[in-house]
């Protein structure tokens, strides 16, 4: 148990996806301008990460790593090259298919986190973790407590950094320096702030 | 009317996105690996010229496809496009430059979700004849790389301080108390350097964004 809650804490503070990797960079500059919607993102993104993980790792673990096709006799056969098109695929069928979920089974969270489900697809966050997890030799539990995390991490810093922008308007900004410049320093900051909870473990 | 390679029009293509609309500053796609493989300089050309590549390539392939893809399933055809793409560049980085290729790990996959590739796709390769977005796909690449290695540039001078593996700062700097920024080196100089070259750069091209 308290390896998973390390897993947690290790992505959500200490190597967290967006501030120390540098994944979903994209949308987080772009949809922070309002609080709610950023909500809204992060919710959604946590959500897919959470079922894309473990899918992704089981779609690696028996089909795609070397000799991992031993059960159909073929264990000589190595297919990791083909992690980068498989992942991708599965993520945008997933999308897919929790879209099609949510509007058939729950239209009011379709409509509040629906207009966010395409752009998750090329969110870089998702398919990052998936090649994360690959690289970091993770288990299946293990996997879906990183994508969790991961999911977390990004909520985290996309809503601080919405709620902050937030503020930066009642401030004087030079005006080549509004908007993504800002953001930029802004998450220069709190990526500073964070680097704070390095070394923390239970 | 058939145009010449360097015709004034093709030139813009090109010229374009390395300035007034370049896709990183202006337009702010292909974030993610603009600031993850800057710390040094070697890192950052092999990324421009894999981005460079895919982008081309997949803008020509997608301009010869764009009459053939249904509109609903354009998204992942594109995708797949681009993914296959990528899975080649990096075969043969792991043949060639084996170190590179360590070194580069995922961020080389994940040109596939590096929004300047799919972008272009969308925005220039479905409208137009393959010859221009090839250019495009040159451009955009070039546009990307400029920023790219203006972030390494700094990163590596300050952070390490070298240029292109050259060491510029003498040992007798370093005697009389020089240190090198261990912040450059980590995540937040590279938020912070990206935040100061668009604001340099927009003043320059006058770009400002309502907020």
């Amino acid at each position: 148990m308290q390896h998973y809650i390390n897993i947690i804490i290790n992505s959500v503070f200490i190597e967290n996806i967006l501030l120390v990797y540098f994944l979903g960079m994209c949308s987080f500059l772009s949809i922070s301008k309002k609080v709610e919607t950023s909500i809204g993102l992060g919710f959604a993104v946590i959500f897919v990460l959470s079922i894309t993980a473990p899918a992704n790792w089981a779609i690696n673990e028996y089909f795609l790593a070397d000799g991992a096709l031993a059960w159909a006799g073929l264990g000589e056969l190595n297919l990791d090259f083909l992690q980068y098109i498989v992942f991708i695929s599965v993520i945008a069928a997933m999308v897919q298919l929790v879209e099609m979920f949510m509007d058939r089974f729950s239209p009011s969270l379709y409509v509040n986190l629906g207009i966010f489900l395409p752009l998750i697809t090329v969110n870089c966050s998702i398919l990052g973790t998936s090649l994360f997890l690959v690289e970091r030799e993770y288990g299946l539990v293990e996997s879906t407590v990183y994508g969790f995390g991961s999911g977390l991490g990004f909520f985290l810093a996309i809503v601080s950094l919405a709620t902050i922008r937030k503020r930066m308007r009642y401030s004087n900004v030079p005006p080549a320096l509004r908007g993504v410049g800002m953001a930029m320093l802004l998450t220069g900051l709190i990526s500073m702030a964070f680097l704070g909870f390095s070394g923390i473990s239970l | 009317m058939k145009l010449g390679l360097f015709s004034s029009k093709n030139k813009k293509i090109i010229k374009d996105p390395l300035m007034g609309e370049n896709p990183i500053s202006i337009h702010v796609l292909g974030i993610c690996s603009a600031l993850a493989i800057t710390t040094k300089i070697d890192t950052a050309i092999v990324m421009t010229i894999a981005v460079v590549a895919v982008l081309s390539i997949s803008n020509t392939v997608i301009s010869l496809l764009r009459n053939n893809i249904p509109n609903k399933v354009r998204i992942i055809i594109q995708m797949s496009v681009v993914a296959s793409l990528v899975i080649i560049i990096d075969q043969i980085l792991m043949a060639y430059m084996y170190d590179m290729s360590k070194l580069l790990g995922v961020f080389l996959g994940l040109i596939i979700t590096n929004c300047i590739v799919l972008g272009r796709a969308e925005a220039f390769a479905m409208q137009n004849s393959p010859g221009k977005a090839f250019l495009d796909g040159i451009g955009n690449g070039l546009g990307y790389g400029t920023i790219l290695i203006a972030v390494a540039f700094f990163r590596e001078m300050f952070g390490f301080g070298s240029i292109y593996g050259a060491q510029i700062i003498s040992d007798q700097m370093y005697l009389s108390g020089y240190e090198n920024n261990g912040l450059m080196i980590l995540s937040p100089g590279a938020f912070f350097i990206l935040g100061l070259i668009v604001w340099a750069h927009r003043s320059y091209t006058k770009v400002i964004d309502k907020e």
